[in-house]
């Protein structure tokens, strides 16, 4: 029997990576929150690879830390092993990736949740949205459970992962399910399509788990982690543990042919999936017909915590039959007699197309509705939690009547990510990479703080205490900057061995100090010799002083780049533009224009399928429209 | 797209007198034409709307360009409603191009076709009423010019800036393989094949650019050169050509013993014309040319004009001449066609010949029995042995009769050479130049971001700069092609590269 069982401001449908960080935000904000999910056990679960990082990955958590989001905080409190990925190839692209340790990322976050004021945690199956108005008053009103309860509210995040319509596939056994044998979310789904909103399906996998004590180490090469950990999170201190490592392995001939004389049993090949996979997380199977004259692929073993003996086989994502899975894995060098813990399976799932969405998250056929994470077409658990925080944070703004928070793609990662998914439509699960980025020197993981915690104080996700040290940080680094650009460096004795040292061109005069550290070869520490009044600052300080005057160049090159791109961003396109009605445009264009309704001329030509001469058709348009006003 | 920079453009259209107007508009305006303008006032100190005498100075060698009527405006007054400056200048086409360049070097771009007038939409300076039909105007001049645009880098141009691009985007898809998946295995870029990469594509568009310097760009003009043995006729058609006494004319062989160099407007192309010292005797030729200078002529030009003197015929020293020239554009002018006609009339060949006054009646005649006397000469019966029909048949090499005497030929050499520059098509508007320049302009930005990328790779500077410039390169040349990076590269990545967990 149906039953009024409470009355919330936001109610967050999940409590994946998405799901935590929108509950966590919006209850933060002073919204009366409740959070759903199918288990309790499974809040901030790792159903894939247990780690957290990684190229552009890195980059959301930063960012996601400098906001004031949980992630970083939680990874630092759980890592087991971190290393920093691209170390040779420039600032831009360094990036952190931690192994963290499954269970208790799960269980700090959870009790983060419990712990939080505003906020409601409850075990149950979401199984209808309750929607009322019409048109342009459609707006979401309640949620309805399995059980028959129903929770009024003014905003919901839906954060269903991988569970919505969740089927698991191994060979030719399919099963309606979440991850990690967790039940699925199968009448949501048609709710949704009841509301009119477009779902399609998606397809995703991951690898068998395996016992480590059934592991021969001996033919495996270890893969320890760095010297230092640096940690995500901006607040975190240092991290002095014991680090585990990981195992690296190679697929052999025998493997291939394995995979090869199964292929007709893989689903995948035998067309019992019907959603669309990522090209960028592959099964072996897929990788195996692609890159056929590749004799072998790396197997990273990667440990799942701490306390368990279960590992994972990262690059064997398999929707193989179990009996190949087990056949093909013992192949693996040191696997000979593996004992298979979880096998590899496929997961099929629906999602929301994101070009539904306008960029603040929200459902543009439904008000107060916010889509966050796998539901939008996007995998990995960061990419979800970043659209977390800005369902939540928007969700909260909604109730509480504030403007929408929407980060440019000069602005941040997130940025990025959220434009590109709503604004270009998913064709596969969508990834981030740092090449999606145009002003990448802009938008680095070590200056994420300086780009975004004025907006995370702002909206009040970041403590005042922290804010004010954050303003220190930052005018200790301009201060350091402007000491480097006005302090010289006489000739002499100590200059002229540096120099020599450092295979640098020698001087004859005085030469500034910035002038030094723009020289590749020379570090800011190298200079310490030369520079006898150096304050002592913090390695976040130094590290932002050396980038800021190493790059100058490029990074001022990218700032014009950003003028130019913010002068078409800032050019608004009115909520009610009728673009039925604009003589000139191509029907491609007004089709796509009506469909995604970008807020500005900017985002309207990254729409595909708009050209140039469309946008000058429309800036001609808005010109004349504001006239008329 | 950037619609609020600063633009500008030759706002005349060209050919016409030598009097153009560069136009710029846009934020820095002003501040672009401070740079470059010396006269009474500093563009600074004018007063908006007026008019100001002086000097366009090239900040590079301090040469005077021009002397220039400089108008500034300060919007909103303008057509625009930016800031406006207009230069008038007055000396030519290639004073105007090299006006536009300076320009564009302190900052300007260069306006893309009807770019000002849809400025001036933009701002509302044209009447709002207006709109509905305005948009249908700029459509269809959008998809026009832009076909006209793409038309006019025909064929092996634009085939060519697409391999580049093609080639630069597969080494940015590798750039950024590398840099986006550390921890996969596939081979990932090496400072070597790197480095082979971007001095490939700087060769390419080198030479590119060097093509829209020298091929079909007529902004750039054509350098045009006349060669022969000494008192051919040369000087005579330099003067003819310039319609004034540039060259002295005698008739004692060796007259001209230096290049002079001229500017013309042939029909809308800008000439730029070199009269040289004649080339003597086969013995010892290279020596005699003494006038290492008309070599230098000929090396630079891209058309060679060979004159021969038709009344002696086609000597052993023409075809060493002939040699010369190698594989450069040509035309053969057979000149003193009239000595050979009246030749033919002094030999009574023909009957009905009465002297001067009875040419006009036998002109039929008379032509057949030149033209029987000229196919002659290029059979290789008269004097010559052969070569020069040998040389000139099946390239397609124009040989125009003429006589500096009384101006026969000029029409046929005027159209040859719009034929060879422009095929044809004289009638080329300001915009179809522009759009050619805006590509060579796109190309040699592409360049400089291939430059760039080079030399941060060679001052150790991190991959994920060097990234910036090679997509740079790429952006530019999309510009020309209409492609878009972003989703270009993804697809490359992941069909070249393993890559996935
Ligand atoms: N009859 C006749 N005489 C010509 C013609 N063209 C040029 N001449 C004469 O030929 C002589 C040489 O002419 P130039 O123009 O000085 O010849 P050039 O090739 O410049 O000679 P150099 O400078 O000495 O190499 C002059 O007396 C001209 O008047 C022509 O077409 N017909
Ligand atoms: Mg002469």
């Amino acid at each position: 029997m149906d039953y009024i069982a409470g009355n919330y401001d936001v109610i967050v449908v999940g409590a994946g990576h998405a799901g935590c960080e929108a509950a966590l935000a919006s209850a933060r904000l002073g919204c009366r929150t409740a959070i759903f999910v199918m288990n309790l056990d499974s809040i901030a679960n790792m159903p894939c690879n247990p780690s957290v990082g990684g190229t552009g990955k890195g980059h959301l958590v930063r960012e996601i830390d400098a906001l004031g989001g949980e992630m970083g905080k939680v990874t630092d409190k759980s890592l087991i092993q971190l290393k920093v990925l691209n170390k040779a190839k420039g600032p831009a692209v360094y990036s952190l990736r931690a192994q963290v340790d499954r269970k208790k990322y799960h269980a700090i976050m959870k009790n983060t949740l419990e712990m939080q004021e505003n906020l409601d945690i409850k075990q149950a199956e979401i199984v209808e949205i309750i929607v009322e108005g019409e048109g342009d008053k459609r707006h979401i009103t309640a949620v309805k459970a399995r059980t028959g309860a129903i929770y009024s509210c003014k905003a919901a995040v839906l954060a269903t992962g991988t569970y919505l319509g969740g089927k698991v596939i191994i060979g030719d056994v399919s099963i309606e399910s979440g991850p990690d044998g967790l039940f699925p979310a199968k009448m949501l789904a048609e709710s949704l399509k009841k509301h009119g909103i477009e779902l399609f399906r998606f397809k995703t996998g991951t690898p068998a788990r395996i016992n480590r004590r059934s592991i021969d180490f001996s033919k495996a090469v270890e893969q320890p982690g760095d010297d230092v950990i640096t940690p995500f999170s901006f607040e975190t201190g240092k991290i002095e543990i014991e680090q585990v490592p990981c195992w690296l392995i190679h697929t052999n001939e025998e493997t291939h042919k394995v995979i090869r004389d199964n292929l007709h049993r893989s689903p995948l090949y035998s067309g019992a999936i019907e959603g669309i996979g990522t090209r960028y997380c592959p099964s072996i199977e897929d990788k195996i017909v692609k890159f056929a004259d590749k004799p072998s692929h790396q197997v990273f073993i990667e440990p799942m915590g701490l306390n368990t003996q279960e590992m994972y086989l990262q690059g064997m994502s398999s929707s193989l039959p179990e009996d190949v899975q087990v056949q093909m894995i013992k192949t693996l060098p040191g696997l000979e007699n593996v004992s298979i813990m979880r096998t590899g399976y496929a997961i099929e799932y629906y999602c929301v197309n994101p070009a539904q969405l306008d960029t603040s998250l929200e459902l543009k056929n439904t008000g107060g509705l916010f889509c966050a994470g796998q539901i939008n077409g996007s995998s990995g658990y960061e990419e979800a939690a970043a659209q977390g925080l800005i369902a939540g944070i928007n969700a909260a703004h909604k109730v509480l009547g504030r403007p929408k928070l929407v980060l440019d793609r000069s602005q941040a990662y997130i940025g990025v990510l959220i434009d590109d998914l709503v604004t270009k439509g998913v064709r596969e699960p969508y990834r981030i990479m740092t090449s999606r980025a145009e002003y990448r020197l802009l938008l680095r993981q070590d200056n994420a703080d300086l780009r975004l915690t004025p907006i995370g104080y702002e909206i009040g996700l970041i403590s005042k205490e922290r804010y004010e040290k954050f303003l220190r940080k930052w005018e200790a680094i301009n201060r350091e900057i402007e000491r480097l650009q006005k302090t010289t460096v006489p000739p002499g004795e100590k200059l002229s061995s540096l120099l020599e040292k450092k295979n640098s061109t020698p001087v004859k005069t005085g030469i500034k100090l910035a002038e030094l550290l723009k020289r590749p070869e020379i570090s800011y520490e190298d200079l310490a010799e030369v520079d006898s009044e150096r304050p002592e600052l913090d390695y976040q300080v130094r590290e932002q002083v050396a980038i800021a005057i190493k790059y100058e160049g490029y990074i001022k090159r990218q700032m014009q780049q950003v003028e130019q791109f913010k002068k078409l961003e800032n050019r608004k396109i009115p909520d009610d533009i009728d673009y039925e009605a604009i003589h000139g445009l191509r029907i491609e264009a007004r089709q796509k224009l009506g469909k995604i309704r970008p807020l500005s001329v900017g985002q309207a030509s990254r729409i595909a399928g708009v050209s140039p001469a469309d946008i000058a058709v429309l800036m001609i348009y808005l010109e004349k429209y504001t006239g008329k006003k | 797209m950037l619609y609020n920079d600063t633009i500008a453009a030759v706002s005349t259209p060209y050919g016409s007198g030598g009097i153009g107007i560069v136009r710029i508009s846009g934020d820095k305006a002003f501040e672009i034409a401070e740079k470059i303008f010396k006269g009474k006032r500093s563009v600074k100190e004018m007063k908006s709307h007026t008019i100001n005498y002086g000097k366009i100075i090239d900040d590079l060698d301090g040469s005077v360009l021009d002397e220039v009527l400089l108008t500034k405006m300060e919007k909103p007054n303008t057509f625009t409603r930016e800031d406006v400056v207009e230069i008038n200048c007055h000396g030519g086409i290639i004073v105007l191009k090299k006006v536009l360049e300076l320009v564009t070097r302190h900052g300007a771009r260069l306006a893309g076709p009807g770019e000002f007038t849809k400025r001036a939409f933009l701002n509302g300076r044209i009447d709002l009423a207006q709109a509905e039909a305005v948009i249908d105007i700029i459509n269809a001049k959008t998809a026009l010019s832009s076909k006209a645009a793409l038309a006019q880098l025909e064929g092996a141009l634009s085939e060519k800036i697409k391999e580049i691009r093609d080639e630069l985007v597969e080494l940015v898809a590798h750039v950024e393989s590398t840099l986006d998946f550390p921890e996969e295995d596939f081979d990932k870029i090496t400072g070597e094949s790197l480095y082979k990469g971007m001095e490939k594509a700087r060769e390419e568009l080198s030479g590119l650019l060097s093509k829209f310097d020298k091929g079909k760009v007529i902004m750039e003009g054509v350098n045009a050169v006349i060669i022969g043995r000494p008192n051919v006729g040369k000087s005579s058609l330099l003067n003819r050509l310039t319609g004034r006494n540039r060259a002295i004319v005698t008739d004692i062989p060796g007259t001209t013993r230096d290049t002079i160099e001229e500017y013309i407007n042939m029909g809308g192309i800008p000439l730029n014309i070199i009269d040289t010292a004649g080339i003597r005797e086969t013995s010892d030729l290279v020596e005699k040319i003494g006038a290492e200078k008309t070599m230098k002529a000929i090396e630079s030009a891209d058309l060679v004009i060979m004159m021969i003197d038709t009344g002696e015929g086609f000597t052993p020293a023409d075809a060493a001449i002939l040699q010369l020239i190698g594989e450069k554009k040509k035309i053969i002018m057979l000149n003193k066609i009239d000595l050979v006609e009246k030749q033919e009339d002094l030999k009574g060949a023909n009957p009905n010949s009465r002297g001067l006054n009875g040419l006009r009646d036998s002109r039929l005649e008379g032509n057949e029995l030149i033209d029987n006397k000229l196919s002659e000469l290029i059979d290789g019966k008269i004097k010559g042995n052969g070569e020069l029909k040998g040389m000139i048949q099946g390239a397609g090499i124009a040989v125009i009769k003429s006589s500096m005497k009384d101006g026969r030929g000029m029409e046929e050499l005027e159209k040859e050479i719009s034929r060879l520059f422009m095929e044809g098509e004289i009638e080329a508007g300001i915009e179809g130049i522009m759009t050619n320049v805006r590509h060579a302009s796109l190309v040699e930005k592409a360049l400089n971001s291939v430059n760039d990328a080079i030399s941060a790779y060679h001052a150790n500077i991190t991959l994920d700069c060097i990234a910036i410039d090679i997509r740079n390169a790429v952006n530019y040349l999309g510009e020309i092609t209409g492609e878009n990076i972003s989703d270009e590269i993804l697809e490359r990545i992941f069909s070249r590269f393993c890559i996935g967990k």
